[in-house]
């Protein structure tokens, strides 16, 4: 009896935590460190939100002199262009993510079945791509000129369509979630397996799914590196590409949206600055926004195939 | 076709204990499986198998074709090892492959010390709803391109308007000074991906089992004492396992870092190049495809002996953790 009290009280006070002198030091330490990350993306919402001409006196400050709205007011007149953008990232994340989580996840469950008699054959096909990179200018060859991608949307689609490390990490989920028995027994039942695949395997393998389809729609969406390589384009210009290009020219504003006559007459008008800040604010909110609450399914895929069998 | 199969379904008939395990009745038995890993298989060609092959551009004068693919595989002209003499004949090779290694080496050890360092902390915080606010926060810039990434830079070095230059009264072009790069650079990619790292290790930690601090603590050991002995050489298998993961990619660079980071500027490429955006730069703007694809190959081929070396090694160490 006194052994449990005593060992109760350890664990709650003892193990695992700082004195109470040293807890504030190094809460102070890591919350300085947490702050650094959080303040740069507070800083550019700051300064989307600040007045033009007191960005061109002042620079740009973690408080503003004066506060303006002009920034947003510009991209609702100037429409067009971030709509098209914003719709095109829209429909790369939602259509990228589908065919890479169908495709990964069809292919780590086929090949994580025993029964399934060539799955070594297709384990080795996928471990081979994870140790070799056919390198940049080999895959731009090859997109360009062998499948004839370039300015299309699927330059943006293909390329990640399907996660070799994904299927590995899923193979191993799969085998150990879905256990032969309940497979062989639906099959007694007469199930197909494709019936199987959706209606057992998807139920039972949630987790995983939803974590490499997360890790997908981060990749699609954040993506900017293809439409570097393959779009040239304005029909075809993801979010993250158009940040890029403005940031390299931000003249772009108000050369290629034609809206600057409208904004007050002049296009000296033009709040570039806070408009281009406001862009990237809008480019960040949808992650910045639901991480925290997908932030479990991130941290499980750290632990979801970890151990390989 | 039909010939084939029939024979295969009338013995299937004939002895269904014993089903003859020829060619065409095995696919036919595994077709739904071989279906789920079609699309996979399909991609894997075309987006691997078939570039591995494109690789050859790198001992040929590239020419595109505008026949194709494969007339301006077949017609450009052979010159064995040309491309990769000159590239290993430039000053650019020395630069960027001792930028590569030496920027992936200081990530590696940052990584590590300072992942494992707040790994180690956030475990022992009294608080354990603030850890959550810590570990989420920390978290973002991982998620975050590049691009954002390269605005956030851009917010605080701007020259005319960056915060740092505002509040240290100077006047520093950041972007044309290339000295202060290296530590900007280990900086920012460090930064941001602590976060994740360290809540690898801190899920470790927390996996760690108590008796061995209740023991220790019974026997009077102080904190530090157990951080020494229990918490550090319990996160040495890890630490050993994500230091040599990482030095088998240790000649792939994070090619958004170098290129949105320092928006690509000219005069810091004495200090930015690595492999990825020289092979960039070479392809797009240089149109210098054979350099660049020698190049490519250069990093593919090393790359590949250090994966395959590495991963020997885990597997020695623990057989486990191996890739492959």
């Amino acid at each position: 009896m006194i052994n449990k009290k005593k060992k109760k009280k350890i664990d709650s006070v003892s193990v695992h935590s700082f004195s109470k002198g040293a807890d504030l030091f190094f809460n102070i330490v890591v919350a300085i460190f947490a702050i650094s990350c959080l303040i740069p993306l507070f800083f550019v919402v700051v300064i989307s939100l600040t007045d033009e001409n007191a960005l061109a006196t002042y620079g740009y400050r973690l408080w503003p002199k004066v506060w303006s709205f002009a920034g947003y007011r510009y991209l609702a007149t100037m429409g067009g262009e971030l709509l098209r953008s914003l719709w095109i990232s829209i429909l790369v994340t939602v259509v990228g993510t589908l065919i890479n989580s169908t495709f990964t996840s069809t292919y780590a469950y086929a090949i994580s079945r025993n029964t399934f008699k060539y799955r070594r054959f297709f384990t080795v096909f996928c471990l081979i791509t994870m140790l070799f990179s056919p390198g940049m200018v080999a895959n731009y060859i090859v997109v360009t000129n062998f499948l004839h991608l370039k300015d299309t949307l699927w330059a943006l689609i293909l390329p990640m369509a399907v996660s070799p490390f994904n299927i590995i990490v899923m193979r191993t989920f799969f085998k150990r979630q879905v256990s032969e028995s309940i497979i062989e027994s639906a099959r007694i039942d007469g199930a197909s397996e494709l019936r199987i695949f959706t209606q057992i395997v998807i139920p039972l393998a949630v987790p995983g799914i939803a974590t490499i389809s997360l890790f997908a729609a981060l990749g699609y969406w954040n993506d900017w590196f293809n439409a570097l390589l393959y779009i040239q384009s304005d029909n075809l210009i993801p979010l993250q590409y158009l940040l890029m290009k403005i940031q390299a020219n931000i003249e772009m504003l108000s050369a290629s949206s034609g809206m600057g006559s409208q904004f007050g007459g002049s296009l000296l008008a033009i709040p570039k600055e806070a408009t281009r800040m406001a862009m990237v604010v809008i480019a960040t909110l949808p992650i910045a926004v639901s991480y925290p609450f997908f932030q479990k399914y991130f941290v499980r895929g750290l632990t979801i195939g970890g151990v390989k069998e | 076709m039909e010939n084939d199969v029939n024979p295969e379904e009338i013995k299937k008939v004939s002895h269904p204990k014993k089903p003859k395990e020829g060619f065409f009745y095995n696919v036919f038995h595994n077709g739904p499986f071989l279906l789920f890993a079609l699309p996979g298989a399909i991609w894997m060609i075309f987006f691997f198998y078939i570039p591995v092959f494109a690789n050859v551009v790198a001992f040929k004068e590239f020419h595109f074709s505008p026949d194709g693919f494969l007339a301006s595989l077949m017609q450009s002209k052979w010159v064995g090892f040309e491309n990769f003499k000159f590239l290993f004949t430039s000053d650019a090779a020395w630069l960027i492959t001792k930028n590569t290694l030496l920027y992936n080496l200081g990530f590696i050890s940052l990584n590590l010390i300072i992942s494992v360092f707040f790994a180690i902390i956030m475990s022992e915080l009294r608080h354990k709803r603030l850890v959550k606010v810590y570990q989420t926060s920390m978290l973002l810039p991982y998620f975050l391109s590049w691009v954002i990434i390269g605005y956030f830079v851009m917010a605080f070095l701007n020259p005319d308007k960056g915060l740092l230059n505002m509040m240290l009264h100077t006047d520093i072009n950041w972007y044309a000074e290339p000295k202060y790069w290296p530590f900007i650079l280990l900086f920012i990619g460090t930064w941001k991906g602590i976060g994740y790292n360290s809540i690898l290790y801190f899920a470790t930690v927390m996996g760690i089992d108590p008796t061995y601090y209740e023991a220790a603590t019974v026997d009077g050991a102080n904190k530090w004492q157990q951080i020494k002995n229990i918490t550090i050489p319990q996160l040495v298998p890890l630490m050993t396992l994500m230091s040599i993961l990482a030095v088998g990619n240790i000649f792939r660079a994070d090619f958004g870092l170098f290129y949105q980071v320092p928006q690509n500027s000219g005069a810091l490429y004495n200090v930015t190049s690595v492999l990825d955006t020289y092979i960039f730069n070479g392809l797009t703007s240089t149109g210098d495809i054979g350099m660049s694809s020698a190049a490519s190959l250069y990093q593919s081929v090393v790359g590949c002996v250090l994966l395959v070396s590495t991963n020997a090694l885990v597997r020695k160490l623990d057989g486990e953790s191996a890739l492959f």
